[in-house]
């Protein structure tokens, strides 16, 4: 900027006008979620782009290189200055102001620039903003990503274009360590860029897990490295609606930049229609009668094929997904097409299991949950698995998907010592008319008759959005602003947060920043934004993605 | 190109292609489904660079007609969406182009007018080898052929285009079939509205609803009153219509046969014109002093019918349709109860405590307005309820849920023609599964003391996306496919289409080609497109 040199008299006049003004105006700028501790003040302190610069503290372990800061540096720099980076300079602001310095100075304690958040990430941290800088501290890089999240939603502007941010100070950290949000690419299949987008609200929401369900019933997108026939006759397409290991890494990639665990699904003994057409034998052929009938029910859980298949599988999912933690499923198992196979009833009589097919899902379970656990990796299953078979692992996590009486549910999930997942009150999938994710606000995780112990082992919630009646057209304004509310939810103190009206405006407000930075989150009520939904910035995201990858 | 001079032996492909055929049998449906369409198995390739639009030799129209030289070059890229971007050099290795000719023509002009209530819409498509020829009355009813006839091309896995032979003779079963946007509780951009027409032409619908202004934001901006966008928008700048951006509307309506009947609802729903234009609405009191909030426009005093008649002006000056909406709906008595001055008014009248009374003294001014500048007045069913034996003629909207049947029997029994919304509130978000529920609605069924006269007063139906919780980001998915299938109820023969589990294939498949020509309607159900969304 040939300009930044020429001006250099009319110190800061301007700028005191403006904090005294600013003493009456007092604007000041939520954080969703809401931080464990924030104090604003109404002083404030005007920015400039060209002066405005992140940097790392002295005492950081983390320091130019660090590539997931650098990219925040980046990434934070555009979305707090949108203006600057879309039409460049603001002449207009020059002949008022002269821009102050404004440093944002990063330090953490533990570098890990290369790994990936996981289960333990420490995500605390702290945020002071006073006069011409900003100290941001934390633990991890983790931390600092959700202490840039938070000092991007404190800058706002004026009506003239000025950027402006008060003096701040927050302590925070997340209530719970997992704070998920399911998308459903079997039912339909999403392309790359609906994922990655999603990747950048999660951020902006602070939620930490992408629980991608990637293949159902339905299809069968995920191309195996080791089974290339499950996608190639099992997805809708076999070449436009697939996800290529390279699509798998990139996504892996950019939940990492944004401190996000991809935690994937592969679904069984149900939910697996589309996996027989690539793996023939797979499937419990169903009888009508003596003899089969052509269509095929859940996984044969009564042959040695299934669970080398399963290992086979489960080994390529361990060394593709980086993540601790693996989804099993173990969902809605229709036990009808295994009463009508002569085999599978064979092998129930020789098991000693009697009529009981729960136990017959329970083995086949139990089987796979082993085989995670052989390696190194931590089994989330649905809670039908704990349901028909109480006594599973130990270290298996269980998620509440039943809609009735999930606090029950929690009690005794967490008895038998379960780390538990809470979905159940978050199928936003599910609409009705006017302000729905008031429910979703009002929901609380720990309110079950248990001890503190039990309650420690709710590990956090996930939001689901599946695929029935969801693709690429309406996902986002599905899910956004509604997913919003679990998110603070998961992450604030549920003491400051339990109402709704309090929240209304800023929840308000950070919709209205969604759709600034190019999320179509769709209205809370009758209103306005300043920057409405153009339609357009999804093409320059689109860009903007091609670019940085 | 350089390929195209250099294979001259012809037709090997096609013949080929066409012996394919019989046994692939692929045939595509149109949407909304046409009164006779016979179809067979027989099909013709097509070739974007041999497919040419011409106007019949005995057509009134010729080059030149604004309406249906767009329309050409529009359905051009429609049909051919891959030939505009990245045109298809495979092609030319296995086939010798032939020629396609789709002859238009119409018997009237009218290429520089608007379409109308008497406009009609009809049209004959006969699609054989190497050609097709489509006739109707009028330009609109050309304009809905082509629709159609768009609709009946389809691509192979290879990319080849074809086309099956076809007759279809077409009709609209109704003549308003209108959909209602509102840009005042969210504001709308430009572009949300033209993107809507886009896809109201595809479904045939050939009404725009504009319900422009409510309480929350006035967006319209006025040239007699500039104060009430000024004040009354929720951005003068911003979020606003400015006349231009009106006239974009119009004329981007009027290339695809649509009609824009613009509503100005009063008395009620006006708090936002009361920011710009001090002294429209009625003060409210409380205890025996003004409370400092204000109610329903003042229908005691002259200054508010001098306002309401240079606003109406204005109006018949900017929008051209014939029917101008005048609202009518969900007036608070309240305010006016209030109100010492409204209360003499009402004693001075005869009116009683009947303030219903004063609403229609209101609306029968304001209609009269109406029919002295030549045009229809369009007004919600409030207004009938309230007095049932009307003075004038005007057209009732009936929106109330309940028995809506027995409305209609009410209001054609009075003489009215009649508009059903009622069953089409699609800014109720159901699950897109539940779209049947808008299909299965039978306009005629009230059955006490119809007539043939009173059936030829339901003039239509409307599907309306009220604001609420909706705006850019959602409308869209919103109103796709499910507005569809009230288009079909209203354009095709009721006999043919009340099943809905058998329009659900065409449904899925009109909702793909809906993705493909770049609207964002949102899936009918688990399953995939060929051509998915891809949000550019």
């Amino acid at each position: 900027m040939s300009r930044s040199g020429s001006h250099s008299h009319r110190v800061r006049w301007w700028c005191l006008i403006v904090a005294v003004v600013a003493v009456w105006v007092q604007q000041v700028e939520g954080v969703w979620p809401l931080p464990q501790q924030l104090h604003q003040s109404a002083d404030r302190d005007c920015l400039s782009p060209q002066r405005f610069s992140f940097t790392y503290g002295r005492d950081s372990a983390a320091q130019t290189g660090c590539s997931v800061l650098d990219a925040a540096f980046k990434r934070y720099f555009s979305i707090i200055f949108p203006d600057f980076t879309t039409l460049s300079e603001n002449v207009l602001q020059y002949m008022w102001s002269e821009p102050q310095p404004f440093v944002v100075s990063v330090s953490v304690k533990t570098r890990g620039c290369d790994g990936y958040p996981d289960e333990d990430s420490d995500e605390s941290y702290t945020l002071s903003v006073s006069e011409g800088q900003a100290v941001l501290r934390s633990v991890s890089v983790w931390g600092a990503l959700r202490g840039l999240e938070s000092l991007s939603q404190l800058v706002y502007q004026d009506d003239y274009g000025t950027y402006f941010i008060n003096k701040t100070e927050i302590v925070d950290f997340p209530r719970f360590a997992f704070r998920g949000l399911l998308l459903d690419t079997s039912r339909h299949y999403l392309p790359l860029y609906a994922i990655l987008k999603t990747l950048d609200a999660m951020a902006y929401s602070k939620l930490n897990v992408f629980h991608w369900h990637i293949v159902d019933d339905p299809s069968f997108p995920y191309q195996s490295r080791t089974f290339p026939d499950l996608s190639n006759k099992g997805a809708f397409h076999p070449f436009t609606h697939i996800y290529t290991q390279s699509d798998v890494i990139r996504v892996i990639e950019h939940a990492r930049m944004r401190g996000i665990r991809v935690v994937p699904e592969f679904d069984s003994p149900g939910h697996t229609q589309s996996w027989g057409k690539g793996q023939p034998g797979l499937l419990t052929p169903c009888y009508k009668g003596s003899v089969p009938s052509g269509s095929f029910g859940p996984v044969d859980p009564t042959v040695d094929t299934t669970y080398k298949f399963m290992a086979s599988l489960l080994k390529e999912v361990k060394f593709v997904f980086p993540d601790s933690y693996v989804h099993l499923g173990g969902d809605e198992v229709s036990f009808a097409c295994w009463q009508s196979n002569p085999n599978v009833r064979k092998f129930m009589e020789k098991m000693g299991f009697g009529k009981d097919f729960t136990k017959l899902e329970s083995f086949y379970m139990e089987s796979i949950m082993n085989m995670t656990a052989a390696l190194n990796k931590t089994s989330i299953v649905w809670q039908d698995v704990f349901d028909y078979h109480e006594r599973i692992p130990q270290d298996t996590v269980l998620e509440i998907w039943k809609g009735a009486k999930y606090q029950t549910e929690l009690s005794r999930m967490t008895q038998a010592g379960h780390r538990v997942l809470l979905s159940a009150p978050w199928y936003i999938n599910h609409i009705s008319y006017g302000q729905d994710w008031r429910n979703s606000y009002a929901v609380q995780p720990q309110n079950f008759s248990g001890t503190d112990e039990q309650k420690k082992l709710v590990i956090g919630g996930e939001v689901a959005m599946w695929g029935e009646y969801v693709d690429a057209t309406n996902l986002s304004p599905r899910l956004w602003p509604r997913a919003c509310a679990a998110a603070e939810r998961l992450w604030s103190n549920e003491e400051k947060t339990l109402n709704a009206d309090l929240a209304f405006p800023r929840l308000k407000e950070f919709r209205c920043e969604l759709l600034r930075r190019g999320i179509q989150a769709e209205p809370l009520f009758v209103g306005h934004c300043r920057h409405e939904y153009d339609g357009l910035h999804m093409l320059l995201h689109a860009v903007k993605v091609s670019r940085t990858l």
